[in-house]
């Protein structure tokens, strides 16, 4: 029974765990984009989309990966390029990206997804008894997403590029003398991100709930960018964050397993509510803890050079 | 005048062209460039539809007639221009004192909650005079509790309010989700719906149409709005509140207190808009009341610039969209087109802004 609790609440977790992972890049580069729910939704719609029409899982994986980069270019564009306010921005892009899925989505409505994603047990580790059911008994996509944890977190804390993201996003006046050019860092970490959101919607669509239907990331976009602010912009902290509310993700949905008669329709609200919970236990820590250095300092601010 | 490298699609061209910071530009030049950002998004919607092959020109034609050109049509619009505007107001109101209200969405549906709820339990039987103002005053409590609890982190923890506002839509969503599969639900019928109001529970609406006292409501609503911002001590402590809070903090303006009480006479009015739709349109409580009215609204305020007037007249024309979508959805194209068409005028607007606050300037050879 736990085993089973601990594997579902890992794949309830993946999605939010790319999407969080990708707004961490964007926003250590200084940039809020609160496009990823819309994001998301692209990607979830393309994936499938694409899977359905070529019969291959990559071509559709890379597809939701570029037509959610090309979402976040409109984001580039205007908060790097034109500096326009990069919330009504991210907010204009989760609306677009709403409307868009549900303009071409109508006719993937009700279709099955073409392939399911195998597990992939992985040899000895699966073994194990009970840690191998709950932690080594998935598919590929969910082991990436884990992977991708310690290699983004490698990326920005040391490599050279990773380096000058973090400048740019924290001052980028200085990043800029230094020689970085900052509006190409920003435009690629907007870019990297919206790769991720994309991966994220379309394990939505392809493995977790294997179809389509509008607004299926109901939020999870959302719940995010509320766990980038729990994840202090660290990954690691993302992929403890990211499990947590898959764990209450799960919990709500097997609450009657547990012989407790509470209606569906306030279970399916605990997520939300999770998150508005840990958001409050995350800014009231950092608030008492004055000043911890981990918020870009630059975030949402556009860069303007002056001569 | 400051010379700025410019920054053109992430290539830096010095020398050749520059961008100079201008002094911003007028309401009139800001009024321009909206109607310019919404001409050149409709024509952006036109070569779309063009691609798709769809007859685009017939296709906009419809949706406008459909919308604009006929008495159904300009009726039709306004009923969604009344939810439209309040909405809009709830967005913009809050966004004057500094605050992004996401959640006009869910402060609607607590709206059609209290409301349902007064006409249905509290009062079945009692007169319009009654029940109206009854439905009126539970949905404005509705609303503005929702609000608050959306801002209270922020006024205690400093907890950002455009998540915890977002999040308490879909809160509130599963809430009425819940009464009218539940509770509330007719047993009389197999349809998530609930018992039908009675008479003295729905708005009068004008002549044969179906515009309900609700635009009345609306209206006043963002004439409260302009007389408050305009005419009162407090809209000013309002505004200088919003321009920068710090300053005002220093100044001796109580910022908790401010903040509660514009954020809950903003969530108040998506309240008036749930209550106008229940009561005006519906008569009853049934799923999907608003079809986004809350995010739209948060466009409507942007594109406003927040100026009641420029949310009134915009919040028509969305209705108008809105309308016309429908007449869309009748030529095989799903409503979804009015959420990319609303997301990209957004898009023109805020690129145009760059173009007024800034100056291009090329230059012929070297410096």
């Amino acid at each position: 029974m736990l085993e089973l609790l601990i594997a579902s609440s890992i794949a309830a977790a993946t999605p939010i765990l790319y999407a969080t992972l990708g707004e961490i890049i964007t926003e250590r580069s200084g940039i809020l984009n609160l496009g990823v729910e819309g994001m998301m939704l692209v990607g979830a719609l393309s994936g499938f989309a694409l899977t359905s029409l070529t019969g291959s899982f990559i071509v559709g994986l890379l597809g939701a990966m570029i037509c959610a980069a090309l979402l976040s270019v409109i984001h580039a564009l205007l908060s790097v390029t034109l500096r326009a306010n990069q919330v009504v921005s991210g907010l204009g892009l989760t609306i677009f990206g709403i409307g868009v899925t549900s303009y071409f989505g109508k006719s993937m409505i009700g279709v099955p997804a073409p392939i399911t994603l195998g597990k992939l047990k992985l040899p000895i580790l699966s073994e194990i008894p009970f840690v191998g059911g709950a932690f080594f008994n998935h598919d590929p996509m969910i082991y990436l997403a884990v992977l991708l944890v310690p290699l983004c977190y490698f990326f920005l804390f040391r490599t050279r590029v990773g380096l000058h993201l973090r400048a740019v996003g924290d001052n980028p006046a200085s990043g800029d003398m230094a020689g970085i050019n900052v509006s190409a860092v920003r435009y690629w970490a907007i870019i990297v991100g919206g790769m991720f959101c994309g991966l994220g919607g379309a394990y939505i669509s392809l493995v977790y709930t294997p179809f389509w239907t509008e607004n299926m990331i109901a939020g999870r976009g959302w719940i995010a960018i509320a766990l980038v602010i729990f994840a202090t912009w660290d990954p690691r902290m993302a992929l403890v964050g990211a499990f947590l509310f898959g764990g209450v993700d799960v919990l709500a949905t097997r609450f009657q397993a547990f012989g407790i008669e509470i209606p569906s329709y306030f279970l399916r609200m605990l997520p939300y509510i999770f998150t508005i919970a840990i958001l409050i236990l995350t800014t009231a820590k950092r608030a008492s803890r004055r000043g911890l250095p981990s918020m870009p300092a630059a975030l949402a601010v556009p860069y303007e050079r002056e001569n | 005048m400051r010379n700025v490298g410019v920054v053109a699609g992430g290539a830096i061209l010095r020398g050749k062209i520059t961008i100079e910071r201008t002094s911003g530009s007028t309401p009139l030049g800001r009024f321009v460039m909206t109607l310019v950002s919404i001409a050149v998004a409709l024509l952006t919607g036109l070569v779309f539809l063009e691609v798709l092959d769809f007859e685009s020109l017939s296709v906009y034609r419809d949706m406008f007639a459909g919308a604009f050109f006929s008495g159904y049509g300009i009726s039709e619009t306004i009923v969604k221009a009344i939810p439209l505007m309040l909405c809009g107001l709830a967005v913009g109101f809050a966004a004057q004192i500094g605050l992004w209200n996401i959640g006009a969405e869910g402060q609607l549906y607590m709206g059609t909650f209290a409301a349902s709820g007064t006409a249905l339990f509290l009062l079945p039987d009692a007169p319009a005079l009654i029940t109206i103002p009854a439905m009126l005053i539970a949905a404005i409590l509705a609303g503005a509790l929702w609000g608050v609890v959306g801002v209270l982190p922020l006024v205690l923890w400093r907890v950002n309010e455009v998540i915890t506002t977002l999040m308490l839509n879909y809160i509130a969503i599963l809430w009425v989700d819940y009464l009218i599969y539940g509770p509330w639900r007719d047993p009389k019928y197999g349809f998530p719906l609930s018992t039908l109001f009675s008479d003295g529970a729905c708005l009068p609406s004008l002549g044969t149409s179906r515009i309900h006292l609700g635009l009345l409501f609306a209206l006043i609503a963002g004439g409260l709005v302009i007389i408050l911002l305009r005419n009162t001590r407090w809209g000013y402590e309002i505004k200088a509140v919003g321009g920068n809070r710090r300053a005002a903090e220093y100044a001796g303006i109580p910022i908790s207190r401010n903040l509660l009480l514009v954020m809950a006479i903003s969530a108040s009015f998506a309240g008036i808009a749930g209550m106008a739709e229940v009561s005006g349109i519906c008569h009853r409580l049934q799923p999907g009341i608003s079809p986004g009215y809350g995010y739209s609204g948060i466009i409507i305020a942007w594109l406003a610039r927040l100026h009641p007037v420029g949310i009134a007249a915009m919040s028509v024309f969305f209705g108008g969209l809105l309308v016309g979508g429908y007449e869309m959805q009748a030529e095989g194209l799903p409503a979804g087109i009015v959420y990319m068409i609303q997301a990209t005028i957004l898009f023109f607007v805020l690129a145009s802004e760059f173009f007024s606050r800034y100056r291009i300037r090329i230059m012929r050879g070297p410096k």
